[in-house]
């Protein structure tokens, strides 16, 4: 491990972090893309120098993504709109909110999720996208809603091995999929609630928050839902409850370890109407045994009266070994932990709220 | 006829720095002939102004001499020649 890169969308711009001495110092490098709100970064690691991405949203001038080859020193947009709605939508793109590299197999694919819902594929290394027409056209959506920040497809999920299979996320909507490449797609929502919902367990409708899986075991995957912790281990066929031994049920980040697909990492919040960690105190949860049992661990961060929350693409992980944690909050502290969320270090506050998260071990 | 459009400077990382952009429409032309020029002849510059669907982006006011074209003709404003065409960010955001 030489360096370590952590990239770090804000609702004001981009933040870069690099560690060259094994993620104990870190430097902080002044804010790019000023005022504009970075909903989703990417890192392509399939290439000879890692591709990084980031969507950059800015009130005044609309929605971008960028790019980066030389580990964002300096950054560049197709000329046209990498990212846009046909015009036979009647649509215009609101904001990139993930950016997601293809299977292996696929070097050039790129997945972009939009607001509104909608699924992108690149086929030139993500310089332009084509929208998904099967799951734009699905007859459900016109009765997916928007969620508290807005309706859009924040999860992708593209299988490791299999390029014909592709899992998708959103709130409010819940969890579709594809087996044919995106030809049709069908809601995978069975055994995840909806309380807002007359029918408990609709099939669709879901406001799942985010969903994570593994390369290792890519049929396991794991929600973190509005209200509901669950996992599936038949690639969304059906999903069984997994928060017993959390303190709430409702959050926002699920993220999976990037060497052990039983080991899965959550914030959890009090509830939809309070969205502070219980007691008020920060601490990440981890489970090691698929969401059997939980333990939290609070070491380096504030233990009373803590008020933020961290979003739903704010947390991640590194793939060294011990395997680096991350999470940014919405009062703009950025954390890393070096021993698998045991302990933790502060590497910046007074940023902006942190919106998305990525890691990149060069 | 020639026109040009005015660029304010945080749109000028698209223009290469330039202020103005002139450019070349028919004498009947509206604003929204104008941007469609535009799309054409500076596309990363254009689509921070006008999306996809062709509306004009929330926060964008686009003035014809002095007057905003939200409080005119919209895309359908005429245009003359001689008169600049002027793009501002509104006041807005915090």
């Amino acid at each position: 491990m030489t360096e370590v890169l952590l990239l770090a969308g804000t609702r004001k711009g981009l933040v870069i972090a690099r560690s060259q001495d094994g993620r104990s110092r870190w430097q902080v490098e002044p804010m790019r893309f000023m005022m504009n709100a970075v909903y989703g970064v990417g890192i392509d690691t399939r290439r000879a120098t890692p591709r990084l991405f980031a969507s950059a949203d800015s009130e005044h001038w609309g929605p971008s993504v960028f790019r980066s080859d030389d580990l964002g020193a300096t950054w560049t947009e197709p000329e046209s709109a990498p990212v846009r709605f046909p015009e036979r939508t009647g649509e215009a793109l609101r904001r990139v909110w993930q950016i997601q590299p293809g299977a292996e197999s696929e070097p050039d694919v790129v997945y972009a999720g939009s607001e509104p819902s909608a699924l992108f594929r690149s086929a030139d290394g993500g310089t332009t996208f084509e929208l998904v027409e099967a799951l734009w056209d699905h007859p459900h959506r016109s009765q997916w809603g928007a969620g508290f920040g807005g309706q859009a497809i924040h999860t992708v999920l593209p299988h490791p091995t299999d390029p014909q299979r592709v899992t998708v996320a959103m709130s409010t909507g819940g969890v579709y999929r594809t087996a044919d490449g995106g030809s049709s797609w069908a809601p995978a929502n069975k055994g995840i609630a909806a309380e807002f919902m007359p029918d408990p367990f609709p099939e669709f409708g879901q406001c799942v928050h985010k969903v994570t899986s593994h390369r290792d075991r890519p049929d396991r995957m794991y929600a973190q839902n509005h209200g509901g912790v669950y996992r599936t281990d038949d690639g969304g066929g059906s999903w069984q409850p997994i928060e017993d031994g959390l303190p709430t049920n409702f959050g926002f980040p699920m993220v999976v370890h990037p060497h052990r697909p039983d080991t899965i990492f959550l914030f959890p919040v009090i509830s939809g109407g309070e969205r502070i960690p219980p007691g008020g105190a920060c601490r990440v949860w981890r489970s090691d045994d698929a969401g059997a049992s939980w333990q939290s661990f609070g070491e380096g961060l504030q233990q009373e009266g803590y008020h933020s929350v961290v979003l739903r693409d704010a947390m991640c992980a590194d793939t060294a070994d011990p395997a680096g944690v991350y999470f940014g909050s919405r009062n703009g502290e950025l954390y890393a932990s070096r021993d698998e969320g045991e302990s933790w270090q502060l590497l910046a506050r007074n940023l902006p709220d942190v919106l998305s998260l990525r890691a990149l071990v060069l | 006829m020639r026109i040009a459009v005015v660029v304010p400077g945080a749109l000028r990382q698209f223009t290469a720095g330039e202020s103005r952009i002139e450019l070349d429409v028919p004498a009947d032309a509206t604003v929204g002939t104008v941007l469609q020029t535009l799309a054409a002849d500076r596309p990363t510059l254009h689509r921070r102004i006008q999306d996809e669907a062709g509306g004009l982006r929330r926060h964008v006011n686009v003035f014809v001499g002095d007057t905003n074209v939200r409080d005119a003709e919209l895309l359908d404003t005429p245009v003359r020649a001689g008169v600049d065409i002027t793009v501002l960010p509104s006041v807005s955001g915090g």
